[in-house]
């Protein structure tokens, strides 16, 4: 549930930054920046460090940083590019790009390494909510309310860029200081849980769009809670569905939140003119 | 004498390069900008009308000079500080479809209000009063997204009210509306600099509306500097006429339009002024100069329905609608000199 609140918040937070329905940290390559550190980490060092479920708890830290530091990463690169490139369908197209480029560099580390550090490495990279045990469930927990939390201090200033940035410079935001603090607690969350769940798309593209139609708002102070809790209830529901009725079939998370996430960005982009919930 | 509250000395814009490559956009500003007024800003495309704006809103440094906002330099503001003294309009369409306008003026409450943003009691009057003021507020529970681009200005200007703050800056705040809610805007304005005292400073390519609503004007010229006034005076010191000067067109001074420029002969008009000033217009159109002379080709206009067209040579037709008398002028090709009476 804190796993699909933290893409959920992540995502709008993004969308509200790059003024853009489209953002997302799947689709701006900032899961795959996250999915790169871990990888780098698990692939190098052993699988017995990173595999999920049975691995030591110690080996999480290191995943953590591992994400973060990917995920942060890749976010200063589409900042650089979002200065640079003003179209925001362009600088949706580098996020992919750079999205395919980590992936890239992900295939390559696998080619190079051993065979059960890349088995651990595609386990986790399907995706699952269920890899998150006991033990180490307060670990996340302090974790996701680490980037949770701000992101609800942040609401005021998020309505003010709704207007985009020039008017909430004028109305007294301190925009590159709230750029910055947003990027922080995007990277935060996508990277915690890139880092116990795996890399899982949609979620974070599709859940303040769904939070939004409901609400009929942009206004943050309602939509960013309900947000939250859309988010737990898709991640709940994407965690039932994974269980394939009547077998002990278990399928991989991202198979499933395609399945809700798709169909809703689908509909969100034929009806872009006509909803008037969008910036 | 008022005290202007924003006050440019030898202010040069434009974008600061990498190492001594500097672009200067214009140089030399020495503006005033004075309360209870609508400024309107005009100047052609590409002369540094935004990027006048954006210095001026702090946006963007001054490559030099000074610029004093009210009491002190502008430099010297903090951004907070900034968004209580002035408060801008810009020309792009936002995009926030989703929130109400009465949300929307709320934003304009944003320094004023705590960490959380609530509004209270005393906020939610001046959005109220605001929102009455640029009269949309009987649009307050639409969405953004539902307004007309003049319902939009409108509620865009509202937020600025309800920042309360002195001064208002607007990038071509008509640049996407249709005539008649251009002017509804510029009148908003007006009214508003006037009740409330703000100083108003608008950039426009409308010469025609900037010369009607404005109380004071800024010509801003590529390379020339920039000249200041009543536009009244402005078009009696003969200020506008090399303004707007490009190839082929030229500014009338008595009418204060860009007329094109004339390649045919002058052509007389007397009579009905109603008539006469239309002929007048049809005649700039087709390339002949309207003038006082009595000689033919003249054009002599009794009425609306009689219009009687004398050609050099002194023969005389007696035409009913101005269409006829140009298809007159034309086929006995009245180039040199002539008149048409009305």
């Amino acid at each position: 549930m804190l796993a699909g609140a933290s893409l959920a918040v992540s995502g709008l937070l993004l969308q509200t930054l790059f003024r853009n329905p489209l953002a997302g940290p799947s689709i701006l390559g900032i899961s795959d920046g996250a999915s790169l550190g871990v990888a780098l980490v698990m692939l190098s060092f052993g699988g017995s460090l990173g595999r999920l479920g049975d691995g030591p708890a110690g080996g999480y830290p290191a995943i953590i940083l591992a994400a973060f530091a990917g995920a942060c990463v890749i976010l200063c690169v589409i900042l650089y590019f979002s200065t640079k490139v003003h179209n925001t369908v362009m600088l949706l197209i580098i996020g992919i790009m750079i999205g395919y480029l980590a992936s890239s560099l992900i295939s390559i580390l696998n080619l190079y390494a051993a065979a059960d550090k890349v088995h651990s490495y595609v386990m986790w990279g399907m995706g699952s909510f269920s890899g998150v045990s006991l033990g180490q469930l307060p670990l996340f927990t302090v974790c996701s309310l680490a980037g949770l939390l701000p992101a609800i201090l942040l609401i005021k200033p998020l309505n003010a860029l709704l207007l985009g940035e020039r008017y909430a410079a004028n109305l007294g935001v301190q925009v590159r200081r709230t750029r910055m603090f947003i990027l922080l607690c995007t990277g935060l969350l996508t990277a915690i849980t890139t880092a116990f769940c795996g890399p899982v798309a949609f979620i974070g593209l599709a859940v303040p769009h769904i939070a939004r139609l409901l609400l009929g708002s942009s206004n943050h102070k309602m939509l960013l809670p309900l947000t939250l809790l859309t988010g737990s209830c898709i991640a709940l529901l994407c965690n039932i569905l994974m269980v394939v009725p009547g077998t002990d079939v278990i399928l991989p998370l991202n198979a499933v939140t395609p399945l809700i996430g798709a169909p809703v960005i689908i509909y969100v982009i034929l009806n872009r003119k006509n909803i008037q919930y969008f910036h | 004498m008022k005290q202007p509250v924003i006050q440019t000395s030898e202010l040069c814009i434009g974008y600061a390069g990498k190492g001594r490559k500097s672009k200067v956009v214009h140089d030399g500003l020495n503006l005033d900008l004075f309360p209870g007024e609508l400024t309107c800003l005009l100047g052609l495309n590409g002369v540094g009308k935004s990027t006048l704006l954006r210095t001026l809103c702090g946006f963007q440094p001054p490559l030099a000079g000074y610029i004093q906002l009210q009491d002190k330099p502008l430099r010297s503001y903090s951004q907070s500080e900034l968004s209580l003294a002035l408060g801008i309009v810009l020309t792009e369409k936002t995009n926030v479809g989703g929130i109400t306008v009465y949300e929307l003026v709320a934003l304009g409450r944003h320094p004023y209000t705590g960490f959380f943003g609530r509004l209270r009691k005393q906020d939610r009057d001046i959005i109220e009063r605001s929102l009455q003021a640029a009269g949309i507020a009987h649009k307050a529970q639409s969405y953004v997204a539902e307004l007309s681009d003049g319902e939009r200005q409108k509620a865009m200007i509202a937020k600025t009210l309800a920042q309360e703050c002195p001064i208002v800056l607007l990038d071509e705040p008509t640049a996407f509306l249709d005539v008649a809610a251009r002017m509804e805007t510029l009148m908003l304005l007006r009214r508003l600099a006037k009740e409330q005292h703000k100083a108003i400073l608008l950039s426009t390519h409308d010469i025609d509306q900037a010369i009607r609503m404005g109380d004071n004007l800024w010509l801003l010229g590529k390379d020339l500097p920039v000249i200041c006034g009543t536009p009244e005076d402005l078009i009696l010191n003969h200020a506008f006429d090399s303004f707007f000067g490009k190839e082929g067109m030229r500014f009338d001074p008595s009418t204060g339009r860009l007329n094109p420029d004339a390649t045919l002969a002058p052509v007389g008009v007397e009579g009905d002024p109603f008539t006469s000033h239309w002929v007048g217009n049809a005649l700039i159109r087709n390339g002949w100069k309207p003038s006082p002379v009595s000689r033919p080709p003249y054009i002599r206009c009794i009425d609306r329905h009689q219009i009687i067209l004398t050609l050099p040579g002194g023969t005389q037709k007696t035409v009913t609608s101005i269409r006829d008398m140009l298809a007159g002028m034309t086929e006995n090709s009245v180039t040199d000199d002539g008149m048409v009476r009305c």
